[in-house]
């Protein structure tokens, strides 16, 4: 592919998905303002964006599948979809790192800053410990999550699914139908496995636990993280079932296969966060 | 491989009404879009500047309550800043990139015109934030807390406008990383392609890294809103300062975002007209690396009244002053660029010249301002909006509006008035100084910014700021003047109507053909993209 020099490069023609996109996030963005604050137009306009959004990922995608398919794409369009997706990586990258450094900004500076003597006059009672407990913004008594329950198992999931999905994509490329078809059910039925879990574990917290989003320094970083994080296992699990249906269309071959790959990538990447959240989150 | 599979490639007709815009797939009619909506929030933010300025022409409150006022310099900087001078430099990122390294177009078309219709609805939310209950956010730019987890709505539809302009620009990074890594023609390479090329680069990477940091801090301000959580709350064991830390992670990069591009701009017209290569090619890529790793490492340098510990407080101020070793021998290079060139003072040299010097002087205000002992003193004073007005009215813009007549011909196959062109540089260099300069004197006498009303000694050298903001507003439509007139009725352009100009893009007729090179041309490059030899290179 890449050995001969290509003179061609796949430029398409104009689309009017991209405006049905920008459409749906305004309504995205301004339902949400309104819903948030409890206007009632908010709530339709924010289901009217989201089915726009889906309407537009579907119409878009289909159009990208079909030039795909029509062999419009080669080495050189194939590079840029590369690049492009390990970049969007690092963009993701970037959005944990912000939450992952308020957290260690919380644990290491200010909860230790708050206990310090120089606050006592402000916050007679606060103890400055982890899982933080004290404090007039914490209200109500909550446990923290154990690491060696749910989460661990949760753990065992993921890193079962990084497996599966390299299991599928071997059988890729030795083209083994039968084993990539597998291996990547498998990884998305993980994949489901872990989220299913993972509403279990916040159904725990919420019920059991009394962790909520405003317990404080502790509730508001294990729920941002482990949420975004959790969204983030939707949106993979999500694209790894599209990529398995077209597997079971019989798209894909040996040579051209980015998309699979991309999802691949995506999915080690939601894979790495988790690990970080278990040592730093749940664990440590 | 034969790749002539694809035979419509290339082929189909230009599309004509408003399809053209609105589905467009062709990176000259985006770049074109980005750069007319740019210069609209251009006006939309300067009209909110004047109103500042009106206000604060005299003391005492003659137009607006403190709160509209405080929702005008939000908004102001705001616009600026994401819908005015962001989107300027990838509309010229769209046009210069593909024609300066000879690709078809950007890597990713459908994707490009996404990253631009996604701007519009964003800044329809901000407009339309001022009017709903509580107006819009008023708590100056940064969106500091505590002041933005309070406020009404308008923070709200701040922060999802923020998120809107966020996927936007990591797209547009995206794809220009994509473009200048993927799609560069035979013989373009790395170490040699423009300089425009290289800060583009840089720049890509620095939004890609820097957005999603906050799209998480707005995140987390809405949260504390709505939700309960407590990340700029001490009452939870947050901290208000966390605030201040992560949003600058953002925001000090962000300042070379909106600098870098000017960089690579200057990098390219001080030499055509100068009749010089560009002195010190390699060291000027170097140097703009060098800024992009080391702005993630001095962010702090705008919290040092916050209490930081004296050891913090000495390494973000050292990091800092460490920038203008690599800043300075940029400035350097471009002055040695002119030394004994056959100089010619086309408007663009002229805003290329105007922008050496005055961002030096607010380069220089810089440096002073990242003494911690100094800043304590002048940590949000006026002596702050001179100098970051120095860096991206006199810098960012100055440098856009030499691209805009630079590129101009080439753009539209027209030329540009150059008498209006060059009353339109003086006018805007007589009127800037004297609307910022006096706020060096305001500053330092102690004024503080983002007050509508002031203590009476100030008051002289705010009439004349005020003075000089109007008279630099208005002349900012002898530019709009020109380019409408000229796209009209200018003279036709030659295909390189500049002497000294040698980068790809003045290869090609003018205006460059709607789908410039369909097939990559064989390049033989010098630094900085001056093109030695050119083979094959298919247009439509
Ligand atoms: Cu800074």
């Amino acid at each position: 592919m890449e050995g001969t020099r290509q003179t061609h490069y796949f430029v398409p023609d104009p689309s009017y998905w991209p405006l049905v996109g920008a459409i749906a996030l305004f309504c995205l963005g301004l339902g949400a303002a309104l819903a948030i604050n409890g206007v009632a137009l908010g709530g339709g306009l924010l289901v009217t964006g989201a089915s726009i959004l889906v309407y537009m990922l579907f119409g878009w995608f289909g159009d990208v599948i079909r030039e795909s398919l029509a062999g419009r794409y080669h080495g050189k369009e194939d590079h840029s979809f590369r690049w492009a997706m390990g970049w969007f990586i690092f963009s993701e990258v970037m959005f944990f790192a912000a939450f992952f450094g308020v957290l260690f900004y919380v644990r290491v500076i200010s909860v230790p800053e708050l206990g310090n003597f120089s606050h006592k006059l402000l916050y007679p009672d606060f103890e400055a410990a982890w899982p933080l407990s004290t404090g007039p913004g914490i209200t109500a008594p909550y446990e923290a999550m154990s690491a060696w329950g749910l989460p661990a198992i949760n753990t065992l999931i993921l890193l079962s699914s990084g497996v599966t999905v390299t299991v599928a994509h071997w059988g890729l490329v030795k083209g083994k139908r039968g084993q990539l078809a597998w291996g990547l059910g498998g990884t998305v039925l993980l994949g489901t496995l872990f989220l299913v879990m993972q509403g279990w574990e916040y159904a725990h917290a919420l019920h059991e636990l009394n962790l909520t989003f405003a317990s404080g320094a502790y509730g508001m970083t294990f729920y941002m993280l482990t949420g975004f994080h959790g969204l983030h296992v939707l949106l993979g699990t999500v694209i790894l079932f599209v990529v398995w249906m077209r597997v079971l269309k019989g798209h894909f071959d040996a040579e051209h296969h980015f998309a699979f790959e991309a999802a691949a990538w995506y999915w080690h990447f939601v894979d790495v966060v988790w690990l970080l959240l278990f040592v730093f989150v749940y664990w440590l | 491989m034969a790749v002539v599979t694809d035979t419509e490639q290339g082929h189909h007709a230009r599309p004509r009404g408003w399809s053209r815009w609105l589905a467009a797939t062709n990176h000259k009619d985006i770049g074109t879009l980005y750069l007319w909506f740019s210069f609209t929030m251009f006006l939309t933010g300067g009209v909110m500047a004047l109103g500042i300025r009106a206000e604060l022409f005299q003391p005492g409150l003659q137009f607006w309550q403190p709160d509209l006022f405080n929702q005008l310099t939000t908004l102001h900087g705001l616009i600026m800043v994401f819908g005015a001078i962001m989107p300027a430099f990838t509309g010229m990122a769209n046009w210069l990139l593909p024609l300066m390294i000879g690709a078809p177009d950007m890597a990713f078309a459908r994707m490009n015109n996404w990253s631009f219709w996604l701007l519009p609805p964003a800044a329809l939310l901000l407009i339309v934030s001022f009017a709903v209950p509580g107006g819009a956010a008023s708590a100056g730019w940064t969106l500091y807390a505590p002041l933005s987890t309070q406020m009404g709505m308008g923070m709200d539809l701040t922060i999802f406008a923020i998120h809107i302009m966020g996927i936007s620009s990591i797209m547009g990074s995206i794809n220009i990383i994509v473009t200048i890594l993927n799609l560069r023609a035979p013989g373009m390479t790395l170490m040699k392609m423009p300089m425009f090329a290289w800060a583009s680069l840089i720049t890509a990477y620095l939004i890609i890294a820097v957005m999603p940091v906050l799209a998480g801090v707005v995140t987390m301000v809405l949260t504390d809103r709505h939700f309960g959580t407590h990340f700029f709350n001490a009452a939870g064991g947050g901290d208000p300062v966390l605030y201040q830390h992560v949003f600058w992670f953002f925001g000090h990069p962000e300042v070379y975002i909106m600098a870098l591009p000017a960089f690579g701009i200057v990098s390219h017209i001080l030499p055509t007209f100068a009749r010089k290569p560009l002195f010190g090619y390699a060291s000027m890529v170097y140097a703009t690396s060098s800024i992009a790793l080391l702005s993630f490492m001095v962010w702090a340098h705008h919290m040092f009244t916050t209490g930081m510990p004296a050891t913090a407080q000495l390494f973000f101020m050292y990091a800092t002053m460490l920038i203008a070793v690599p800043t300075g021998v940029k400035v350097f290079n471009w002055i040695a660029t002119l030394w004994q060139g056959s100089i010619s003072f086309e408007t663009p040299m002229l805003f290329a010249i105007g922008f050496v010097c005055l961002f030096t002087v607010g380069g220089l205000s810089g440096v002073t301002l990242s003494v911690a002992a100094v800043d304590i003193q002048l940590q949000d004073s006026y002596y702050v909006v001179a100098h970051f007005h120095y860096v991206l009215v006199a810098g960012a813009l100055f440098s856009l509006f030499a691209a805009v007549y630079y590129w101009f011909p080439k753009m539209s196959g027209r030329m540009y008035s150059e008498r209006l062109g060059k009353l339109h540089f003086w006018w805007s260099l007589v009127w800037f100084n004297v609307t910022f300069f006096p706020m060096h004197f305001l500053g330092l006498a102690g004024m503080p910014r983002r007050i509508p009303d002031y203590a009476l000694q100030f008051t002289s050298f705010n009439e004349i700021a005020s003075v000089g903001a109007f008279c630099f507003g208005l002349g900012q439509l002898i530019f709009l003047y020109n380019i409408l007139w000229s796209l009209r009725r200018g003279d036709p352009a030659p295909a390189k109507p500049w002497e000294g100009a040698d980068t790809l893009e003045w290869q090609l007729p003018s205006p460059a053909p709607y789908h410039s090179f369909v097939e990559a041309p064989e390049l033989e490059v010098g630094e900085n993209g001056a093109i030695r030899g050119m083979k094959g290179g298919v247009h439509h």
